[in-house]
């Protein structure tokens, strides 16, 4: 983004306070552009009347994103990659989560390669109120034969998922292509021999395009801005992998420089980076298990430092379990809220016989604990007590969670523990036993003391819920 | 040529020299890793050289060491043979793409970047009136960790967690230290003769009045026990009880005079005056400990340099850490930005930066035998969960500028070890032809 001020962006707006943005006047609708939380199309007589085209065009450029943004496949599951505009997430914050794309190859037996791409579109981890999910297909041609190619193609498109075409041969990705027509694949790779033909396929079919040149800048930005010039917008770069060594923290060293140089204003390469974590598996690691521990390493480093898709082989639920979190880690928006609203919630429609439970205010923690009520179908009152947006174990050891705490927020809810309810109890955090004597007499209500992680809640209800009399 | 080895038998090897770091080694434990074709492994061929009980080789060798982890290892060779590369079909028709058009790709280096962090030592070793074998340097970067603005003069060092009485733990950490969990000593010995450990930290946790309510003078004798059953520099932490913690800390304190520990910590919640004033009368190094607040961590390094006059080579910061999954997010930027405000000359936070890496086994992601929710996909085994969540945490806050990494699971520490030198620029390997991909064998 060229601007970074509301005024910047007001100046190019009609400047009559319409409303039609659902913005009360221009001047916010402008910080919210600045803030990329609102755009351009959202103005409906910026984009409709023709005497502002101009000066749409011109805000348009003024806003994009420094980082171009390429979108992968098709559909509601197609992946945008890129759209940075900072180094640091908190900045801003990152735009577009790493893709996470895993392999299969042309010769794999059709079983084999339909399970294992049904198993990549099907994967979910739940996490604070949605699903957190992988995103694509890498199809590698080690068959270099370009049927083999297409049949495979074929199978994976029908799961519709976004794919990568991996071949550094024309004639096996124009097979490729011709199987699955306007599903947008991602073409790997061009590089400095066959340049010509895959910018061609790329110009002809109208699909993004990985540039390759390992450990060499300066032909990674020849590619770019030759690909760029002859009209080819949706560039993404790929400076080499390496998995071990010297060679990988070249590696590091060149997604530091790209993307450095893309934020600050080099538009020749401010494409997203490509990082191939597979390449782990060619580093003569034996143990299958140790492979996998350090694709995961080497994935997360460029999770953190600009890798904005990845090509990698583990399925293993603890490759593809902290990777899908440490994406969401480093691409959630630092300005949303730490702290959920201090005060009673009902999950389900409790009664006068539900439980009641406290935890602490930290969005995260609440939401942990909100998911494993609901998830497991758990009717209650859920308090959260205003602890600064600390956890319930750090709170406890600091003092931001006493039974002075959740006494004065049982108070600020209107919530009566001896009215409301019938059963005069609460279940306190496991993390928080130590308050339980404290508890008893500040509420003076009878405190059952919960599992130290609120995923053991069913199971605890089970055992203790309704208390003996 | 073999490349696995027990590590007890390597330790055995090279006790007598100066060794930071051995890298590569296959760990006893639950899990064998195996990272011997990334270079910097063990190689039989030193050993046989090392035998000789040559002592100009041997300083060589302690020498290269210390700057390198451990040097040039043989890996072996790659198993997985890349197949050949494809053949590029004859060309189709080119009309738009006719010539390259050269670029020349250039960037500058970070010119706000003017300050270094503070180099703060933990241990003292016989020359400077203590009793460790060694001594651990933290910070000193020009730049955010791994960068190519500046070299990073001191790599990550990480002490594992001993504590002074038997406690819960997940299963995949239990099943290394059973059998020492009622002995600090051996339980410490233990860490650094098999899991490599560069430092160890007694956790004097059996002194909270809610546990064992152990007297301070009694807690003291564990860290006399652990200081004579190892000779790494060590960390001393208390029960994370305010009140009882400063009398516990200053104890220790003292029995530990002249070993430039490091004592964990010193927080606002409590008498951090106290707890500065031992740490400056006996000779340690002072953790200032705040909870993800990048402005309350000022406050305290203000008041321990300008109320308690701790010297600057004295402070370490421990800003918290937080779980992948759990609250990462604010840890990893908290650090970032405290170490991007000291590179910028903040004075208040040029300092090294540790972390609670064993937080992540908070994660149930890393102990739970699966999922709680019943629409998530299988979470399988657990035993490989939680160590990968112990270092992909302690990863990121590598990168994010965090210096010194308190952990607990064995193969969790040679992994990480593993990749933060290979960043750090100290691993060797065969270099492995990538080009090919597409066509590996995986």
């Amino acid at each position: 983004m060229k601007i970074n001020s509301p005024l910047e962006a007001y100046k190019y707006l009609p400047q009559t306070n319409c409303g039609e943005c659902g913005e009360a006047t221009c001047m916010a609708f402008a910080s919210k552009l600045i803030d990329r939380s609102g755009k351009t199309a959202d103005c409906p007589p910026l984009m409709k009347e023709k005497k502002f085209a101009k000066k749409l065009a011109e805000l348009d450029r003024l806003l994009a994103p420094e980082i171009r943004e390429v979108v992968i496949g098709v559909g509601d599951r197609a992946a945008k990659i890129g759209g940075d505009d900072v180094l640091y997430r908190h900045k801003l914050t990152f735009f577009d989560k790493t893709k996470m794309f895993f392999d299969v190859t042309d010769t794999m037996d059709e079983a084999a390669l339909v399970e294992r791409v049904k198993k990549i579109a099907n994967f979910k981890k739940f996490y604070v109120g949605r699903h957190l999910l992988l995103d694509g297909v890498a199809i590698r041609s080690v068959s270099n034969d370009p049927a083999k190619f297409a049949a495979a193609v074929k199978k994976v498109a029908e799961v519709g998922i976004p794919m990568i075409f991996c071949s550094f041969n024309p004639a096996v990705l124009k097979a490729g292509l011709e199987a699955a027509k306007d599903k947008n694949p991602l073409l790997y790779a061009a590089n400095k021999d066959n340049w010509k033909e895959v910018g061609e396929l790329a110009l002809e079919y109208k699909v993004p395009v990985v540039v390759s040149a390992i450990n060499d800048l300066d032909t990674l930005k020849t590619l770019a801005k030759t690909f760029a010039e002859a009209g080819i917008k949706d560039i993404v770069l790929d400076p080499g992998t390496a998995p071990s060594g010297k060679g990988m923290k070249e590696s590091f060293t060149n997604f530091l420089k790209i993307r450095r140089a893309g934020i600050m204003g080099d538009t020749e390469i401010a494409y997203p980076i490509m990082a191939i974590p597979l390449t782990a598996w060619m580093a003569g690691i034996t143990d299958p298990v140790s492979a996998s521990f350090w694709e995961t390493a080497m994935a997360s480093i460029f999770t953190i430092r600009y890798g904005d898709i990845m090509i990698l082989h583990s399925m293993e639920p603890y490759a593809t379990l902290p990777l899908v979190h440490l994406a969401e880690t480093i691409y959630t928006d630092p300005r949303t809220p730490v702290a959920v609203d201090s005060k009673m919630y009902k999950v389900g429609n409790p009664d006068e016989n539900s439980p009641v439970l406290f935890t602490t205010n930290f969005a995260l923690t609440y939401y942990t604990v909100e998911s494993d009520l609901s998830s497991n179908g758990i009717t209650c009152w859920l308090l959260a007590v205003d602890t600064d947006g600390i956890g319930v174990e750090a709170a406890a050891a600091g003092g931001q969670l006493s039974a002075d705490k959740v006494k004065d927020a049982f108070d600020k809810s209107g919530f009566d523990i001896h009215k409301d309810v019938k059963h005069n109890s609460v279940i306190i955090p496991g993390l928080a036993a130590r308050l339980q004597g404290d508890l008893e007499d500040k509420l003076g209500a009878k405190i059952l003391v919960g599992p130290m992680d609120s995923g053991r809640l069913p199971g605890f209800m089970e055992k203790n819920w309704p208390p003996k009399q | 040529m073999a490349n696995k080895k027990k590590l007890s038998e390597v330790t055995d090897m090279f006790k007598d020299v100066d060794i930071l770091s051995l890298e590569g080694v296959t760990i006893e434990g639950d899990i064998e890793i195996d990272l011997s074709g990334l270079g910097g492994g063990f190689d039989p061929m030193l050993a046989a050289i090392l035998g000789q009980e040559n002592a100009v080789l041997a300083q060589h060798f302690a020498r290269l060491a210390g700057v390198f982890g451990v040097p040039v290892g043989f890996g072996a060779p790659a198993a997985g043979v890349p197949a050949p590369a494809p053949a590029v079909a004859p060309a189709l028709a080119a009309p738009k793409l006719k010539d390259l058009i050269p670029a020349k790709f250039d960037v500058a280096n970070i010119a706000e970047w003017t300050t270094q962090i503070q180099e703060v030592p933990i241990g003292n070793t016989s020359a400077d009136g203590g009793s460790r074998g060694k001594r651990v340097m933290l910070g000193g970067e020009k730049a955010l960790p791994f960068f190519p603005d500046a070299p990073m003069p001191n790599r990550n060092q990480v002490t594992i967690d001993v504590f002074d009485m038997r406690l819960g733990l997940a299963k995949a950490v239990k099943e290394n230290y059973d059998e020492v969990m009622d002995n600090p000593g051996e339980w410490a010995k233990k860490n650094v003769e098999k899991f490599n450990a560069d430092m160890i930290t007694i956790h004097l946790i059996s002194t909270d009045p809610l546990v064992k309510d152990t007297p301070a003078k009694e807690a003291a004798k564990t860290v006399e026990e652990v200081l004579q059953a190892v000779d790494v520099p060590i960390a001393i932490g208390g029960s994370g009880n305010p009140q009882k913690d400063v009398e516990v800390l200053s104890k220790a304190a003292e029995v530990a005079e002249g070993e430039r520990c490091l004592i964990a910590s010193a927080s606002l919640n409590l008498d951090y005056a106290k707890i500065a004033e031992a740490a400056l009368k006996y000779d340690h190094d002072v953790l200032s400990w705040t909870q993800l607040d990048m402005n309350a961590q000022k406050e305290l390094n203000r008041k321990l340099m300008k109320q308690c006059n701790v010297p600057r080579d004295r402070i370490i910061m421990d800003p918290t850490t937080a779980a992948l999954g759990y609250g990462l997010d604010y840890a990893y930027t908290n650090m970032e930005r405290i170490r991007l405000a000291a590179l910028m000359g903040d004075e208040e936070l040029t300092f090294p930066m540790s972390s609670g890496t064993t937080n992540a086994w908070g994660a149930r992601e890393s102990w739970m035998v699966s999922s709680p929710l019943k629409e998530d996909s299988d979470w399988g085994p657990r035993e490989y969960r939680g160590p990968i969540w112990e270092i992909i945490t302690g990863l990121s806050l590598a990168i994010a500028g965090n210096d010194l990494f308190m952990m607990m699971h064995p193969t969790s520490v040679a992994v990480l070890k593993h990749i933060t030198q290979t960043l750090f620029g100290s691993i060797e390997a065969e270099p492995v032809d990538i080009a090919n991909w597409i066509g590996a064998e995986v």
